[in-house]
């Protein structure tokens, strides 16, 4: 691995300033007036447009150097981060990926009609990738076309008013009218009443399309084949020749105003457009829209006859960039993995030095088994932290997520992120992305109501998603709520019922219930309105959460919301453990799970035969015998010990024979021979070299509650 | 579609279990240690009911007497731990055997192997991979990754446990 491919290396590099540009984003949307969060994002760009160009990935350098300078603008006050430029600065950042993940589907098409909305709401120049990326786009042309062969078209339409409502989509029409070259798309929105006789339904806007284009009229026309009864429709073609034409000649070669009025504006000796706007011969809509023309036109023009390297990357911005990778090291994982398996096998052998210290009558080797204690633990640490992220850096992408699907549902959504501190293992953030996505999506589009439904419930307008991470014992919870409606028991139960997975009538608790929407095919979105989806994919969360050995708990109130708890159990990982003896076996038990440990008393003991429940200070807390449970045949000590374990805010009380101490536990997994048994979590080495078990606390509270309902029923 | 088939001679393992002489495939073994603690994991299959530690790994011991329904007999100077590397349902799982008595390396010949009789065994055919005639003897080649396989994990014999301690 030492010698990695450098454009992997800018691949990775990119993927993390891209991120990092996102949350800045994001992050402005709030906070607009935030010089940090302006030159973050600006950073961010000039790094990769750097790297890019010393990488070889000139489309991404050039892509990216027309954003930056767009927020160069912001950077420098010119320009207000508008929520427009902050849309427009995601889809850029989406379409930077893109290039650099999967040139090959990136679209040069989208990349210009990104930098063209950019440029038009930062208002300077933003000359267009236009004919820079034409050129390498064969598939549209016929064959043998050069660049040359395009020809650009004025296309104007307005769309009858009814158009909408008859299921035409004005964004596919000129998506279409994109794909076929490089287009300048302006909306004219002269047609748009005033907002109290807007029918919303009607479509009132016109749009002035210039297009370049190595395809016939034929093909533009094709694009409004199904619309063209109703429409405005105007195709001319337009000279790529003209270009010194000036804005002038352009408005009345577009007819849309009179050459006398030109010639009068011109003598007044002022910007033309601006003072015909002023007088009132063109709206300013339709000089934006010539303006636009014109800037299309010559844009197209200089970028054909220059060539690409008229758009300069910026090789200092590379310098910089390997500056800036001094601070960080990247190693691939795998080291990580065989230098925490070390560290586990030098623990090991510490607890057994120290072990064998401890019998010594040598001071000596006791100071030292201390020192070489010490050190492993901080040893210890400090590996498990280079393993771990903040599971935060996991939490940012979904503000994105959640972004899009709000604006895309038309809900408004809160998403509150509490312990974005909690550190899990960075393989295990990473598989949990998708699963998350997941039911963050669930949660938005079904289990949240639409602002409608919200103000009825008298709900706040905003649907609130909530993200929250903690260490809770030896394991991770990662909980995704929501305030929405709530599952419905009832439907799920009569689903289940239709689809024979519980018997007609069958009493179950909430949890078991809705356990049954991870069932493969549960609930068909068709039918279970009010829950749709939420069954569809839910049983690929599920495996992929068990494939983590971890488990999904559902927790809901109806009309309240919904949420589902992650257990992630931290696998690749040392714990403090307790070490216990049942019989002549020694077990592990998290100690962070561990309350307190106290003596059954022989009258407690005896009592307890027919109902085995501890009196902690007023509280009743179920035990387990460890003894019966693993079927131990030897006599038991005269004085049995409870270790009470807390899990899920639930205790429960386990009966051993010894509580033996402390002990560094390295987490082995058990094989698949031993997947069928659910009391262990894993396995671990000894200082004397054996192997001693540990225990599952969360399954071991699940047996503890089942015995305490069981109990409780009875009683 | 299996090596003893295309002629080339097997390479094999023999070990004692209860006094019968079986083989394994000597591809599967990676060391052979004697007995060494092991840990029972209640509630497990008897058949596999004991961990090892096998250098800082944590390892599944597999009793085969157990799965072939022989009387448990105690350990004694003879009893060894062969390590081996089994493919468990895809995936390569290192699984250690207990065995009464180890022999040796040997090679078969391709013409002293044959098909597992379908009947007149005492053994599950399934779990056999061919049989191999030594002489006057015949000796059992046995299928480990059928033996492993999640499918067939359980004991045939419901003989109680003895697992823990050796």
């Amino acid at each position: 691995m030492s010698t990695l491919d450098p454009a992997t290396i800018f691949r990775q590099e990119a993927q993390e300033l891209l991120e990092q540009l996102e949350q800045a984003l994001l992050d402005l949307e709030h906070a607009p007036d935030d010089d940090d969060l302006i030159n973050s994002a600006f950073r961010a760009l000039h790094t990769v447009k750097g790297s890019g160009a010393m990488f070889g990935f000139d489309a991404v350098a050039t892509f990216t150097h027309h954003v930056e300078t767009a927020f160069d603008l912001v950077r420098k006050g010119k320009v207000a981060p508008s929520r427009a430029l902050i849309a427009v600065g995601l889809a850029a950042k989406d379409h930077m990926r893109l290039l650099i993940e999967t040139p090959d589907l990136a679209e040069a098409a989208d990349g210009d009609a990104i930098l063209q909305s950019l440029k038009q709401i930062v208002g300077g120049p933003s000359p267009s990738m236009a004919a820079a990326e034409a050129a390498p786009e064969p598939e549209d042309a016929p064959q043998g076309t050069s660049p040359e062969g395009t020809s650009t078209w004025r296309i104007r339409f307005r769309l009858a008013r009814d158009a909408m409502a008859m299921g035409t989509n004005p964004l596919l029409l000129l998506d279409e009218l994109r794909g076929l070259g490089v287009a300048t798309v302006v909306a004219r929105t002269e047609g748009v009443p005033a907002l109290e006789e807007m029918a919303a339904t009607e479509c009132h806007l016109a749009w002035d399309v210039v297009l370049t284009t190595s395809q016939p009229r034929t093909a533009i026309e094709e694009v409004f084949m199904f619309v063209i009864d109703d429409m405005e429709l105007s195709i001319d073609a337009i000279g790529m020749a003209g270009e010194g034409r000036r804005i002038g000649e352009i408005l009345v070669d577009r007819g849309d105003v009179a050459q006398q009025a030109v010639d009068a504006a011109v003598a007044a000796q002022m910007p033309l457009g601006t003072l015909l706007v002023k007088s009132g011969e063109v709206s300013p809509d339709t000089l934006a829209a010539a303006l636009a023309e014109q800037q299309h036109v010559r844009t197209g023009l200089g970028a054909a006859g220059t060539g690409p390297s008229a758009l300069p990357g910026n090789p200092q911005g590379g310098v910089k960039g390997a500056a800036k990778a001094v601070d960080s090291i990247r190693v691939p994982a795998e080291r990580l993995d065989e230098l925490m398996d070390r560290v586990g096998e030098l623990v090991i052998v510490q607890s057994r030095l120290s072990q064998v210290a401890a019998f010594s009558n040598d001071a000596e080797v006791k100071a030292i088994a201390e020192e070489i204690e010490r050190l492993a633990h901080e040893l210890r640490d400090t590996t498990m932290g280079v393993r771990t992220v903040p599971i935060g850096s996991l939490f940012g992408r979904f503000r994105r997520l959640v972004h899009d699907l709000a604006n895309e549902l038309g809900k408004r959504i809160e998403l509150v992120t509490v312990g974005e501190e909690t550190e899990l293992d960075k393989t295990v953030i990473e598989r949990l992305n998708d699963p998350l996505i997941h039911l963050i999506r669930n949660a938005i589009d079904h289990g949240l109501e639409a602002p409608e439904g919200r103000a009825a419930a008298g709900k706040p307008a905003a649907g609130r998603i909530t993200l929250t991470a903690c260490h809770a014992g030896a394991e991770v919870m990662v909980s995704i709520s929501d305030d929405g409606r709530g599952l419905d028991r009832a439907r799920i139960q009569s689903r289940a019922e239709d689809q024979g997975l519980i018997p007609a009538g069958a009493k179950l608790s909430d949890a078991e219930l809705f356990q049954l929407i991870f069932e493969p095919g549960f609930s068909t979105a068709k039918e279970v309105t009010s829950l749709s989806g939420r069954g569809v994919g839910m049983d690929v969360v599920k495996r992929a959460i068990e494939g983590l050995r971890g488990k999904i708990d559902i927790a809901s109130t109806p009309g309240e919301g919904t949420r589902l708890t992650l257990r992630l159990p931290l696998t690749l990982a040392i714990i403090d453990g307790l070490l216990v003896r049942v019989g002549t076996g020694r077990y592990a038990l998290p100690l962070s799970a561990v309350e307190e440990c106290v003596e059954l008393s022989a009258e407690e003991d005896a009592r307890s035969r027919g109902r085995s429940f501890l009196n902690i200070r007023g509280d009743l807390v179920p035990f387990l015998r460890l003894r019966e449970l693993f079927q131990v045949t030897e006599p038991p000590d005269r004085y049995q010990k409870a270790v009470i374990v807390s899990f899920g805010g639930r205790r429960v009380g386990l009966v051993v024979d010894q509580v033996i101490g402390n002990h560094q536990t390295v987490i082995k997994s058990l094989s698949k021979l031993h997947a069928d048994v659910e009391t262990f979590a894993g396995a671990t080495i000894l200082g004397d070299g054996a192997v001693a078990l540990i225990l599952d606390i969360a399954n071991l509270v699940k047996l503890g509650m089942a015995y305490e309902n069981r109990f409780k029923a009875a009683s | 579609m299996t090596a003893w088939k295309s002629g080339a001679p097997l390479e094999v393992l023999t070990l004692g279990l209860q006094g019968e002489v079986f083989a394994l495939e000597a591809a599967h073994v990676r060391e052979i240690l004697d007995l060494i603690p092991v840990t029972g994991v209640p509630n497990s299959q008897p058949f596999v009911g004991g961990l090892i530690n096998v250098r800082g790994k944590v390892v599944p011991l597999a009793d085969l007497r157990l799965k072939f329904g022989m009387e448990l007999q105690p350990p004694t100077i003879d009893t060894r731990i062969v390590v081996t590397e089994v493919m468990i349902d895809g995936d390569p799982v290192i699984v250690g055997i207990r065995a009464d008595k180890v022999y040796e390396i040997t090679q078969m010949a391709a013409s002293a192997l044959e098909e597992t009789p379908r009947i007149g065994m005492r053994w599950r055919p399934e779990y056999i991979r061919c049989i191999a005639k030594r002489g006057a003897e015949f000796i059992v080649v046995l299928d480990l990754e059928r033996i492993f396989s999640r499918g067939d994990a359980r004991d045939d014999a419901a003989t109680p446990s003895q697992r823990s301690a050796a």
